[in-house]
């Protein structure tokens, strides 16, 4: 079972709102590949990842804004090696995420 | 039903399912969706023809379990890179056959489900076949493996574990196992079985070519002894088979840790990763070569 849809589909029989974020492209080396995804209700649960934590606070942000919108996004995250300690990231590499509100 | 519903019930039922997402394009398509089954689809990307280049490709990418993203025009055309679409597949889990119910294969079928495959044992010894012995595994057969294997279910993302080391029962399996499409294929047993086996199976008209297909001794050099041990190393040469890596110690190499997943394509950086790692086993083969000298 894919723990990301179960929850999205029990927020919905809930009647709550939510939006999923999806790692739909990795430049060079990153920890998750394509298809890694994270889902955030509207009462700001989270289920799911998308990198190794640090791209997860604006995802969220992003999140939101979708919920409250209804407009997807294609966001990208790139994190050079030397900042990538800075930041948390364990390795360097580009991530594309696409978030979404959940309407269909 | 809603799309995420039907989509949440054919997870939940283990049936194949491809979601696909329209990430870059005009207007009317972008954010479009649609779930694809070998059968029927629904929801749509705004238009007929783009709908329909879509599903197919979709359709093509379940079939091998394959999440990639791929280009189209604005009415599905091919050769134009207007539309975006990530299609994410969402296959069965592969299948893990473990032959020979001995204390390796319970350990072997406890690491099989912990990676994800739906993990069935089989041996002909009823005494030893049974759930208490595999409580991890998804199914467990009494059945003579070779006869077994002949009527399962085996693609090119199956796993077959030959552990029983015993040749009334291995050669007759490896043969079954040849003529599968099966991923990889390993067989247990010692420097001494291994030639012995070898020899029974050319003797019964194995070639060279189809030997090469068997890991065997299988799993990597690790220096496994307990079943555990033993399991964790025929599941890395499980992974590393499938990735195309050597196996060894990350700490002794450089360059990029994770290179695209052959399931996940996300050219064209593929390409470069392809790159870097043939560049890493260059460098690794020429330090071989000093340190021999």
């Amino acid at each position: 079972m894919n723990p990301v849809v179960d929850k999205v589909a029990s927020w919905s029989e809930e009647g709550k709102k939510a939006a999923l974020a999806t790692v739909v492209k990795v430049e060079r080396s990153g920890p998750l590949g394509p298809g890694t995804s994270m889902a955030i209700s509207e009462d700001g649960q989270v289920v799911g990842s998308v990198s190794g934590g640090c791209v997860e606070p604006a995802v969220y942000e992003e999140a939101m804004a979708a919920i409250e919108s209804g407009t997807p996004k294609l966001l990208s995250y790139g994190i050079s090696d030397d900042e990538a300690f800075g930041v948390g990231l364990t390795c360097g590499g580009i991530i594309h995420i696409f978030v979404e509100r959940v309407d269909w | 039903m809603s799309l995420l519903s039907r989509w949440h019930a054919l997870l939940r039922e283990q049936a194949p399912v491809a979601i696909a997402t329209v990430i870059e394009g005009p207007g009317a398509s972008f954010g479009g969706k649609l779930l694809v089954t070998p059968d029927d689809h629904e929801g749509s990307a705004g238009d007929e023809d783009l709908d329909r280049a879509i599903v197919e490709a979709a359709r093509g990418l379940l079939e091998g379990g394959k999440t990639e993203t791929r280009h189209f025009g604005p009415r599905g055309q091919r050769r134009m890179e207007d539309v975006a679409v990530f299609i994410q597949s969402f296959a069965p889990p592969p299948k893990m056959y473990v032959f020979g119910a001995i204390d390796f294969a319970s350990a072997v079928a406890r690491i099989g489900k912990f990676l994800g495959y739906r993990v069935i044992v089989c041996d002909a010894r009823a005494v030893f076949a049974t759930r208490e012995r595999f409580p991890s595994a998804d199914e467990v057969v009494v059945a003579w493996p070779d006869e077994f294997l002949k009527t399962a279910e085996v693609d090119h993302r199956s796993i077959i574990c030959v552990l029983t080391h015993d040749p009334k029962f291995d050669v007759p399996v490896l043969k079954a196992a040849l003529d599968t499409p099966a991923g990889y294929i390993g067989a247990m047993g010692s420097r001494r079985t291994h030639n012995n086996r070898t020899a029974r199976l050319k003797e019964e008209g194995v070639s060279d070519e189809q030997l090469e297909r068997i890991s065997s001794p299988i799993g990597l050099d690790i220096g496994s002894r307990t079943p555990e041990e033993t399991a964790v190393a025929i599941a890395a040469e499980i992974i590393a088979f499938r990735t195309g890596h050597a196996g060894g110690r990350l700490a002794e190499r450089s360059g990029p840790i994770h290179t695209p997943d052959p399931d996940v394509a996300d050219s064209p950086d593929a390409e470069d990763a392809k790159r870097d790692a043939g560049r890493d086993a260059r460098r690794e083969a020429a330090g071989a070569a000093r340190d021999a000298r």
